[in-house]
């Protein structure tokens, strides 16, 4: 007997809806296993994981607020990976883009410049993850140099550039020499929805972005075309399709995208450029893409779902004392059940007895 | 059937959701913030340490909590927020880059008491504290320039701030009141945390001529090092004699539990009030490790010069205090001022090494 | 002993558990699966292999239980993107995120604990030779294995039946899988094979390096292997190449810090990622943009039709 896996012949509407309630099903299971073994309720641990958090307008304002930088980047992603092309490096791009947004937030800052800021630094923020991603595009189709090493390798460099100019020539001068620029102008802030929460209007620029995307992957030429290189390069060859045309554009609008979330977030929940402006953002942004499925809708729900499971560890930590190890350990196996039942839409187990297969074989 | 199943499910979430916050009883709720995994054996290990303490000393008139690794970005504030919002009134968050999200869910909460950790910025409801580490610092200068054969030290930086150039500055201070010709070479890692390449480093200072290692990062690889090397070397937050039996010279142990205690004390007393606490050898909030593996004659002048600062006739940044261009520091009193040393962003004559990013 | 001499023996070691790592996963992505769950595959190497050596008093046997710990993760990774058909990207990078988490609850316990290091091995008469005596035979046991395991893959991929199989399984898999090659099945082999040496890589740390364990001490080393593969073009021995320059970048900038030269120590931070960066641009260059060297089917799900 053996269990083997099988194509379907088309996708299964009604996995595709039942997949994430599986999924969670099989969480519950394992969490009641492993809370057994530790005493802890396991229906209480669900609920602070996933039924608080969804319960309450501070959490849910706060999960969009975390979802934010990981849709803008892994839309981004999600042009580059369509196109077979291997961004691994959003996290650099995602740290220069803040750093050139942030050159006019220091420049300006206390000049009493005008509105202009903001936007202007947007643009800049924009510009500065897209140049950085142009190294990789360049290496890659001027000399073939892999973009998987070159846009990794870069991250560690953005990083040491940040931190040298946070030291040194953008520090604060009334910040007793630490490492951060001033605190931000208000005309160099990104506007807050709501009083008193920390929602900003980097919200909705990430929605538009989804929405620009699914027009762009779903009705326009170059979605076309993006496809068609990443599916078939022999024939967009044939269909007259640069593929290095492609791997520029892709990298810059991945790149473009992923510097504006950068400088949203510095000119948002932070307010200031420091070390650590980045928690790993442009690497969840990967696990964001994929199992957002490459499709801009489908990230926005897979980006505010991985949100929920940050935000609702955190409350696991607060309210039950659950070390952030085991969090983790639970966020790995409650992407691992998603994964794997997303793959039931595409193709069904099916059990064989050694018998039929042998069978099979003759045929 | 799975419809009841389904309604079941959410009956019993509901059951366990109030009975949850029925539990909370009468208690004092701290909270702490961590910059590493409480196991990092350094920094986050002590206030850890601190904590445990804490908890110990108060026993069920406290409930406390931590967040580990939280980073310094944009989950910060965050995180800081959601102990405040879960009935945490006394907030401890323990690193640099946590000064403006604390100030800012400070001033959010108005009710809440907040303490930061090694920052300037404060408000009615959100004081700060911190060490003096350079204390410590200077008698291990004392002692390397006594021990140093060769007369040079290694020193492992992480970060250029200001506590880790004002100890590079008061080891050679130190260090000079015994050999005035001792040198320092200073090899920045940065990184806080990376054990494999502060070991790199340990070795590059060894083979170029170092035999007195110090460190401002956080794991013990260097003075294993160093004790694979047969030289010696300092600990670095708690005592890492343990792994440097015949190596550890003294070591600065950051002791965070008195404060912690004292603090939530005060808490629960309702006599807490934001203030700038800086204390040092004197209050016992740096305290040094015993001095082994050197003469009774450097043992007897490490005792002695811990005593002098301690009783307050001896402080580490006494003025005159000469630049490393040779020109005296700008000086008010008899010392520099606090806000120098706190700030302190230039090298004392002897450094032979360049501030990164000046 | 000289400084050039110290200098060799620091790059040996900085670059021996990348070597092991990235050794491991070249014959994984030669087979076609991308895992990029080396890091979370190396940490849990590191705490397992500490615990074994810990608790049994016996390097070799914390050795062995780091490679099994690597090996246990990839298998879970395995079930996954070959028996499931789940994105290897995605699966490799959560595979990171439960390596980190598991790694920390079972290491939580030995935090604080120290081992002896793995000693020596010094090899009579040839450690005597004059200076290259001590670089090349006066290492540990894990240095050596390093060279021997490279050499033991270029041999498998490049003089087996079998190594000829797996290439071709990584080129093409439904041509392997209509010649009647069990493509799941080499592919399964592949993947664990890359775990057990991400684990020894990470154990090599606590063992070897530093012996204690702390929580993410492998510091995103299983980031640089995944670079060195694909600076390595899939091919062993110029992965060997990669990892010495990678290693030595690293321990000179150090040196050129403590002989004081005066440059920003951020700048000679970005050193070895800039110098692997510019080595891979000369090298593509030089071989022009004759198509990549990547295996054809990486990274892509297979399904047998039946």
């Amino acid at each position: 007997m053996q269990l083997v896996l099988e194509r379907r012949a088309e996708r299964s509407t009604k996995i595709a809806i039942l997949s994430p309630l599986i999924a969670i099903v099989l969480t519950l299971v394992t969490m009641a296993i492993l809370f057994a073994i530790l005493g802890k309720n396991p229906i209480a641990a669900l609920n602070v994981y996933f039924v608080e958090p969804l319960t309450d307008s501070y959490s849910l304002m706060e999960i969009a607020v975390k979802a934010t930088p990981l849709v803008m980047i892994a839309i981004g992603l999600s042009f580059c990976y369509l196109a077979n092309v291997w961004n691994i490096g959003a996290e650099g791009q995602f740290i220069m883009g803040a750093v050139c947004g942030s050159w006019l937030a220091v420049v300006t800052n206390g000049t009493g410049a005008g509105p202009w800021v903001l936007p202007a630094m947007l643009v800049m923020g924009a510009l500065g993850g897209a140049l950085w991603a142009m190294i990789p595009a360049l290496c890659k189709v001027k000399f073939g140099a892999n973009e998987i090493l070159t846009s990794l390798m870069l991250v560690y460099v953005a990083d040491l550039i940040m931190d040298y100019l946070v030291r040194g020539p953008w520090r604060d001068p009334k910040g007793m020499n630490f490492p951060t620029t001033a605190t931000f102008d208000p005309v160099a802030n990104v506007p807050v929805l709501i009083e008193g929460s920390r929602l900003h209007a980097g919200a909705i620029v990430a929605l538009i972005v989804v929405m620009l995307a699914t027009v762009m992957l779903g009705r326009t030429i170059k979605g076309f075309e993006i496809r068609v290189v990443g599916a078939a390069p022999k024939a967009a060859r044939f269909a007259g399709f640069s593929s290095d045309r492609l791997v520029l554009f892709t990298f810059a609008v991945s790149g473009a995208l992923a510097g504006l979330a950068g400088i949203i977030e510095v000119a948002g929940p932070v307010g200031v450029l420091q070390p650590g402006i980045s928690p790993g953002y442009g690497f969840t942004a990967i696990i964001v893409a994929f199992l957002g499925r490459l499709n801009p809708v489908g990230i926005l729900i897979a980006g505010l779902f991985l949100a929920l499971t940050f935000i609702g560890g955190e409350g696991a930590q607060i309210s039950m004392k659950i070390p952030l190890d085991l969090t983790k350990v639970f966020q790995g196996i409650l992407l691992f059940y998603v994964l794997a039942c997303d793959s039931l839409i595409l193709y069904r187990i099916r059990l064989i007895s050694p018998f039929r297969k042998a069978a099979d074989g003759t045929a | 059937m799975r419809k009841i199943m389904m309604t079941a499910a959410v009956a019993a979430l509901a059951i366990a959701a109030t009975s949850y916050s029925a539990s909370a009883a009468e208690k004092l709720k701290v909270g702490f913030i961590y910059l590493g995994p409480v196991g990092d054996l350094g920094w986050t290990y002590r206030h850890e340490v601190g904590r445990q303490e804490m908890v110990k000393e108060l026993g069920d008139k406290v409930e406390t909590t931590f967040l580990e690794n939280v980073s310094e970005g944009p989950d910060s504030e965050r995180s800081i927020e959601q102990l405040a919002r879960s009935g945490h009134t006394l907030i401890f968050t323990t690193s640099f880059g946590y000064m403006d999200p604390t100030l800012k869910v400070a001033k959010k909460y108005p009710k809440i008491q907040f303490e930061h950790a090694t920052g300037f910025k404060s408000a009615p409801n959100m004081g700060t504290y911190s060490g003096k580490f350079y204390e410590g610092r200077y008698i291990q200068g004392v002692i390397a320039g006594k021990m140093s054969k060769k007369g040079v030290l290694g020193y492992i930086a992480s970060f250029p701030i200001p506590e880790v150039i004002s100890g590079i500055n008061a080891t050679i201070l130190g260090a000079q009141t015994v050999n005035p010709d001792i040198k320092v070479k200073v090899i920045w890692v940065n990184t806080w945390f990376d054990p494999g390449k502060e070991a790199d480093a340990a070795k590059a200072l060894a083979d170029q001529g170092a035999d007195v290692i110090m460190q401002h990062t956080d794991s013990p690889a260097p003075m294993q090092v160093a004790a694979q090397r047969g030289i010696l070397a300092f600990g670095q937050d708690s005592d890492m004699i343990k792994f440097g039996p015949k190596t550890q010279l003294t070591s600065i142990i950051d002791n965070w539990g008195p404060y912690y205690t004292r603090q939530a004390k005060a808490a629960l007393a309702g006599t807490w009030k934001a203030e700038d606490t800086w204390d040092g050898l004197k209050e016992k909030m740096v305290v040094m490790a015993p001095y082994t593996n050197m003469p009774d004659d450097v043992k007897a002048l490490a005792a002695k010069t811990e005593a002098a600062i301690i009783a307050g006739t001896l402080h580490p940044f006494k003025c005159p205090v000469i630049g490393q261009d040779g020109k005296p520091v700008e000086c008010k009193g008899a010392n520099l001022e606090p806000g120098q040393i706190l700030g302190m962003n230039f090298y004392v004559k002897g450094v032979d090494d360049k501030i990164p990013g000046k | 002993m000289g400084l050039l001499e110290a200098i060799f023996l620091s790059v040996i070691a900085a670059s021996t558990p990348l070597l092991l790592a990235a050794a491991g996963e070249l014959v994984a992505e030669r087979s076609g699966v991308l895992n990029l769950g080396v890091e979370g595959m190396m940490i849990m190497g590191a705490a397992c292999g500490f615990a074994g050596a810990y608790l049994t008093g016996s390097t070799l046997i914390g050795a062995l239980f780091g490679i099994a710990a690597g090996a246990a993760l990839s298998l879970v990774f395995a079930a996954l993107t070959l028996g499931m058909a789940v994105n290897q990207v995605a699966a490799g990078l959560a595979l990171t995120i439960l390596g980190v988490g598991l790694s920390g609850l079972i290491g939580a316990g030995f935090v604080g604990e120290k081992i002896v290091p793995a000693p020596a091995l010094y090899i009579p008469f040839l450690t005597g030779i004059p200076i290259v005596g001590r670089i090349l035979f006066g290492q540990d046991g894990f240095v050596y294995f390093s060279v021997a395991l490279v050499a033991g893959i270029w041999w498998f991929l490049y003089r087996t039946r079998a190594g000829l199989i797996l290439r071709a399984v990584g080129d093409s898999h439904t041509s392997a899988h209509a010649l009647g090659y069990p493509v799941l099945k080499i592919r399964l082999f592949a993947v664990l094979f890359g775990g057990g040496c991400a684990g020894l890589g990470g154990a090599f740390l606590p063992l070897a390096y530093t012996p204690f364990f702390i929580p993410g001490m492998t510091a995103g080393r299983g980031w640089i292997a995944l670079a060195l593969v694909v600076f390595s073009s899939w091919r062993p021995l110029r992965l060997v190449g990669g990892a010495y320059l990678f290693g030595a970048v690293t321990i000179l900038q150090l040196h050129a810090q403590a002989f004081g030269l005066g440059i920003p120590s951020q700048l000679m931070s970005a050193m070895p990622y800039l110098a692997t960066v510019i080595v891979l641009v000369l090298i593509s260059r030089a071989r022009g943009t004759a198509g990549s060297a990547a295996p054809a089917s990486l990274g892509m799900v297979f399904v047998p039709d039946r």
